[in-house]
């Protein structure tokens, strides 16, 4: 069974990654309980590595990443959704039961948690459907599902609506919310400023690896602090 | 074309000396890719994912084995079990647990190398999905065995084949003894060389549709299963 041990606080303390002679990270944060934050800031800013990095999936090069104070602690009260995510080729109730068995979630639960799953995404008619055949919207939304399926005390979603529709944008944002008001921590990236202002208790603007701004979200878009943050509200191209 | 009415008359009347033939031969091939499946297989999967010095070696080196010839593997699987041989004392050469074995060199290669590959296309893709849901080394191998099955059927096949068509090999460690290690090919072989064209074209028909054949189910259960599965 899991540890009962919180992955709050997640703290990044002088973290940096490298690439070659690049460094594509350098961040000093602490994640806590709360509303979502949202990660913006353009292409190559550093928002998927931070991600990555949060999760445990890439070391960091200098300097620690901590979940509730122990470093490397196994990734099992956190939980990812890639922008472009991996479905296996099971049911997409298969895959459910797959992330339940990875959990260590006891075999007699995972009916009634797939089926409170399924649910929660709206994705009870297609259970038996492979999940291979679903739809863009489809997938992203069971992805969620499977990435709740370990219970995790923080969610990261890297771009999750990147190449959906409004409706289907819609729905995954709608999820996010009703998670993130069942007291699970949404770290999200994204590239829509629409997206951002909906979704977002706090804001942290990157750039080059680095943290510009972090501000609640109504902070940052009344009365950005950085030129950066200014040009970005309003639409320039930070390069 | 004297020859095709009797062989033809053979096939259909379910002649037993040629019934005798077909089943042996079938034990012996689908024996040697069972064996052949469950070492390939994971042997395969196990170097999609690792990463150590001289892998690509072991690579090139699996991949040139799957064109071992037959008649070096029965020739190294004879000098094995012959008397005076390591294995001698077990008195296996001229059995049909000896052509297993010697199918089982010859078909393990093709196995590990075609999994190694299709593994390795899938592990890119599922790599980072199964780290992030705390998979560990031998739950990544099962889950990517499981997911690729549908590709590694084909590898399958092609172990069969190998083993069905060959006569090389089971011909030096079976001795063709006629009811006991004598298979279609030996038989064929042998018929051919001694003029006695019936059983041989007899055979050779039985082994074209048993090719076929199992071809076709094969692909019709891979097709059923990825309705089912995606």
């Amino acid at each position: 069974m899991r540890a009962p041990a919180s992955d709050l606080p997640l703290t990044f303390a002088d973290a940096k990654v490298r690439a070659g002679q690049t460094t594509i990270l350098d961040v000093d944060l602490t994640f806590n309980a709360g509303p979502p934050t949202l990660l913006i800031g353009p292409n190559g800013s550093g928002k998927t590595t931070l991600l990555r990095a949060a999760m445990g999936l890439i070391p960091v090069d200098a300097g620690r990443v901590t979940w509730g104070g122990r470093d490397a602690a196994p990734p099992e009260r956190r939980a990812i959704v890639f922008q472009r995510p991996v479905m296996l080729r099971r049911s997409a109730a298969g895959n459910l039961r797959y992330a339940l068995a990875a959990a260590d979630i006891p075999r007699a639960q995972h009916a009634a948690r797939v089926a409170e799953l399924l649910a929660l995404v709206g994705l009870e008619p297609l259970a038996a459907r492979p999940a291979r055949r679903l739809s863009g919207g489809e997938q992203q939304r069971l992805a969620l599902a499977r990435a709740l399926a370990r219970n995790p005390d923080l969610l990261f979603l890297d771009e999750p609506t990147a190449s959906l529709d409004p409706a289907a944008t819609k729905q995954i944002e709608d999820i996010v919310a009703a998670v993130a008001a069942r007291g699970v921590k949404v770290v999200m990236s994204t590239h829509d400023l629409g997206q951002a202002r909906r979704l977002a208790g706090e804001i942290i603007l990157m750039h080059r690896g680095r943290i510009i701004e972090r501000a609640t979200a109504q902070d940052f878009f009344a009365a950005p602090k950085t030129k950066e943050a200014h040009r970005f509200i309003a639409g320039e191209l930070l390069v | 074309m004297s020859g095709d009415p009797s062989a033809l008359q053979l096939v259909l009347t379910g002649d037993p000396v040629l019934f005798a033939i077909v089943r042996l031969s079938l034990l012996v091939s689908l024996t040697a890719v069972l064996l052949a499946t469950l070492i390939g297989v994971p042997a395969g999967a196990a170097l999609a994912l690792t990463r150590f010095r001289g892998r690509e070696a072991v690579i090139v080196v699996l991949n040139a084995a799957m064109g071992l010839p037959p008649v070096v593997v029965g020739l190294a699987v004879f000098l094995l079990l012959s008397r005076s041989g390591p294995l001698g004392s077990f008195g296996l050469l001229f059995t049909p647990t000896a052509m297993v074995i010697a199918q089982t060199v010859l078909v393990t290669p093709i196995l590990a190398a075609l999994a190694r590959q299709t593994i390795e296309d899938y592990w890119v893709e599922y790599r980072e999905e199964l780290a992030a849901m705390d998979i560990g080394p031998a739950g990544r191998i099962a889950t990517l065995v499981w997911d690729a099955r549908f590709s590694l059927v084909t590898a399958l096949l092609a172990g069969f084949g190998r083993a069905a068509a060959e006569v090389g090999a089971i011909i030096v460690v079976g001795g063709n003894i006629e009811g006991f290690t004598r298979t279609m090919t030996t038989a064929i072989a042998l018929e051919t060389s001694k003029g006695d064209l019936p059983l041989a074209v007899g055979l050779g028909i039985v082994l074209l549709a048993i090719v076929v054949a199992i071809n076709a189910l094969a692909w019709g259960a891979r097709r059923a299963g990825e309705r089912l599965a995606g």
